[in-house]
């Protein structure tokens, strides 16, 4: 099943434009990875399906981008309903300068999402669980989550985005800075979060990207170059573009 | 002449520097590698000249004025004169060699003070033979010693590092200076006017205390009810609370306009406009106070029958406010806007909207800063001065109604020190007694502020 459907999304910052004419569909429950070479767009590609583009003062987003067929850039959109809808984990762990319970129930708080203590106890409980990180820190929840290590910060922060039960997550270079260990961690816990969320994945590990995704989608210089099956783009590509790039010839 | 001899060796000091640099290149021509840049041979010379001047000058001053002193008393030594006599002889003598002595001169003190001319030439120009010969020797004896593999790198360096540590000292000895003095003083004052009194006493009228001839007995008695100081602690507390209770909300939302709200351009213009309000000298605001704001605050509070005075704490407690928002505004500014970008998508990306990120997660995130900056302003509102012996008048009233007049520490430091004073007095002498308590306060102000900081930065770094 089709979960987001990009129908030639262009970007520009100021008078530069990002993105040529994206057209990408995104299957529910599913990982996709988008790789590319650095500055190829397929950053600025992830940060339009939760609309944080708009943050970017300079940056404008043109074209459809449907999820459950209903076009995020319309004007209807309420960008705080759609951000619930869709997580998001960010490059570097960026957790709050709060306890590990206020990072994690951060996201259910501002959307009224518990009713009672005990209720948002669970939240935090399920959510630290599914993002394998309960058994580590269950005994110093109120000690600031600033003070764990980077891999724990970044399973924290997937803790986070999943207290709100999104739809969908997206991952942008999630393992960049941590060790191999963290990133192993980070990409099982991926395989696992799949069952129950849609998961975009931007990386600039090809081995990630054939480890952890289903399909895969290859930018290179603000387009899409070719997109489909992970299995088939890394074994039997299309493009030449996307074989050079697959077997290390540049970027 | 001092001023001729200094210019001279300074200029010593640029040639020894060229010559330094000069051989290092000669050195260099010959394919010897340097262990160091052509530079630092040049520095390395500069402070061979640099040291023995300092060092001889330093002594020269140390030294010369007891020398001449003990050479002209040498005279009139088994005269049986007393240590005092001798002490005014070599003033009179002195004075006189400056054409500023004006008494009766004896044959005596003429002739002193021509030896003490002659001695002070003799001085001057072995000074000036005894640097000059110094400097030119021991940059000699350096410039001979340099070659291609002698270090120079380390002493220049070592050198500079000697400079920085004595400016710092410098700085830090001059506080501890001031310190001292206000010690001193302010144990004199407790000799005379008990603790207790100071601490607890609350009536506060320096007028009544007339400076005393120093003839007079003192009589501690004189002073009993005088030198109560919780009136003008209670009027400082109240005027910087009343200062903070406009600065801190109109700062705090202006400096998080400014760093979350504003566009670029906003922002380019609003911020240097508000920074402006931290330039205004405070006798500008002192009489904005005194002449704008004190009276329309009595018109406003008699229209609508209340009874405000003229000079009220409302008027300078405002006006201060208004002084110390720039402060607040612009270091919170800067703290919220180094709060890392990361956080703030992080909060957008959970769906926050932007009221809630800054409440949420930028506020906390910068509390340390604020809590700065904010202590920076009380310390401000206490130390200000102007504006309260402007606008809020000098008598010590004891009163919480924001509508009378107070006074504070620093304007009554200012209402002691002008007019007659007398050292030794205890009307003088309270001044520095409030001074220290001013210096106490805000000491544990700052104590407070970084405790507060280092504990915030630990919960959240």
């Amino acid at each position: 099943m089709i979960k987001i459907k990009a129908k030639d999304v262009d970007v520009f910052y100021g008078k530069k434009q990002a993105l040529f004419n994206i057209s990408l569909d995104i299957e529910e429950n599913q990982v996709t990875a988008l790789i590319g070479p650095s500055g190829c767009g397929k950053s600025t590609f992830l940060r339009c399906l939760n609309r944080m583009n708009d943050v970017i003062d300079i940056c404008s987003v043109k074209g459809e981008i449907l999820i459950n067929d209903f076009n995020i850039n319309d004007k209807s959109c309420d960008v705080v309903r759609l951000r619930e809808k869709i997580g998001m984990v960010f490059q570097k762990p960026n957790p709050f300068p709060k306890t590990l319970y206020e990072n994690v129930s951060y996201g259910p708080t501002i959307h009224g999402m518990a009713q009672s203590k005990q209720e948002m106890d669970e939240i935090v409980e399920n959510s630290l669980k599914k993002a394998a990180l309960w058994e580590e820190v269950k005994d110093r929840l109120h000690e600031p989550g600033t003070g764990l290590s980077g891999g724990q910060q970044q399973r924290l922060c997937i803790a986070r985005a999943i207290s709100v039960r999104p739809e969908v997550i997206l991952m942008d270079e999630p393992c960049s800075a941590l060790d191999p260990i963290a990133t192993a961690q980070i990409e099982e816990l991926i395989d696992e979060l799949k069952k129950e969320h849609t998961i975009i994945i931007v990386t600039h590990s090809m081995a990630q990207a054939a480890r952890v995704s289903q399909n895969t989608g290859f930018f290179h210089l603000g387009q899409l170059i070719e997109h489909g099956s992970t299995d088939k783009i890394f074994k039997n590509p299309d493009n030449k573009k996307t074989q050079d790039y697959i077997t290390g010839r540049f970027g | 002449m001092n001023l001729i001899l200094f210019t001279f060796i300074v200029l010593l000091g640029f040639t020894s520097y060229y010559f330094g640099r000069k051989k290092a290149y000669t050195i260099q021509s010959t394919k010897k590698r340097l262990t160091a840049l052509p530079q630092f041979y040049g520095y390395y010379l500069a402070i061979w000249c640099a040291i023995p001047a300092f060092i001889i000058f330093s002594l020269w001053a140390i030294f010369e004025p007891t020398i001449v002193k003990l050479l002209i008393l040498s005279d009139y030594s088994n005269q049986g004169y007393l240590d005092d006599e001798l002490n005014l002889l070599y003033e009179k003598s002195k004075a006189l060699s400056r054409g500023q002595f004006t008494g009766e001169i004896t044959p005596f003190i003429e002739a002193s003070a021509e030896k003490y001319l002659s001695l002070r030439s003799i001085a001057q120009s072995s000074k000036v033979v005894i640097v000059l010969s110094a400097i030119i020797a021991s940059v000699a004896y350096a410039y001979k010693r340099i070659s291609s593999n002698s270090r120079t790198r380390e002493p220049v360096e070592k050198f500079l590092n000697a400079v920085l540590f004595t400016a710092s000292l410098a700085a830090i000895l001059t506080t501890v200076g001031i310190v001292f003095s206000l010690i001193f003083q302010t144990i004199d004052f407790f000799k005379v006017i008990p603790l207790f009194d100071f601490v607890f006493g609350t009536h506060w009228y320096p007028a009544k205390a007339f400076v005393r001839d120093s003839s007079e007995a003192l009589d501690p008695t004189m002073y009993s009810d005088t030198f109560g100081a919780v009136p003008i602690f209670a009027g400082t507390f109240f005027i910087a609370f009343i200062a903070m209770c406009v600065a801190i909300p109109i700062g705090l939302m202006s400096g998080i306009y400014l760093a979350e709200y504003a566009s670029t351009k906003v922002r380019q213009y609003a911020k240097p406009l508000i920074e402006i309000l931290a330039g205004i000298p405070t006798v500008v605001y002192g009489f904005f106070a005194a002449l704008t704001v004190g009276p329309f605050l009595k018109e406003l509070g008699t229209s609508m029958g209340l009874e405000v005075s003229a000079e009220s704490a409302l008027a300078a407690g405002g006006v201060m406010g208004i002084m110390i928002i720039p402060f607040i505004s612009s270091l919170s500014d800067d703290v919220i806007t180094s709060v890392p970008q990361s956080l703030r998508d992080g909060s957008y990306a959970m769906g926050a909207t932007k009221s809630e990120t800054i409440k949420r997660v930028i506020f906390p995130a910068a509390l340390p800063g604020i809590v700065g900056s904010i202590l920076l302003g009380v310390s401000r509102a206490i130390g200000e001065t102007m504006i309260v012996v402007m606008a809020s008048g000098l008598a010590a009233n004891l009163t919480l109604n924001p509508l009378e007049s107070t006074s504070t520490i620093t304007a009554q430091i200012v209402v002691i020190l002008i007019g007659d004073q007398a050292f030794g007095d205890p009307k003088t002498q309270a001044a520095f007694a409030l001074g220290m308590s001013l210096f106490l306060v805000t000491l544990c102000l700052n104590i407070v502020a970084l405790r507060v900081v280092k504990k915030y930065r630990e919960k959240y770094e």
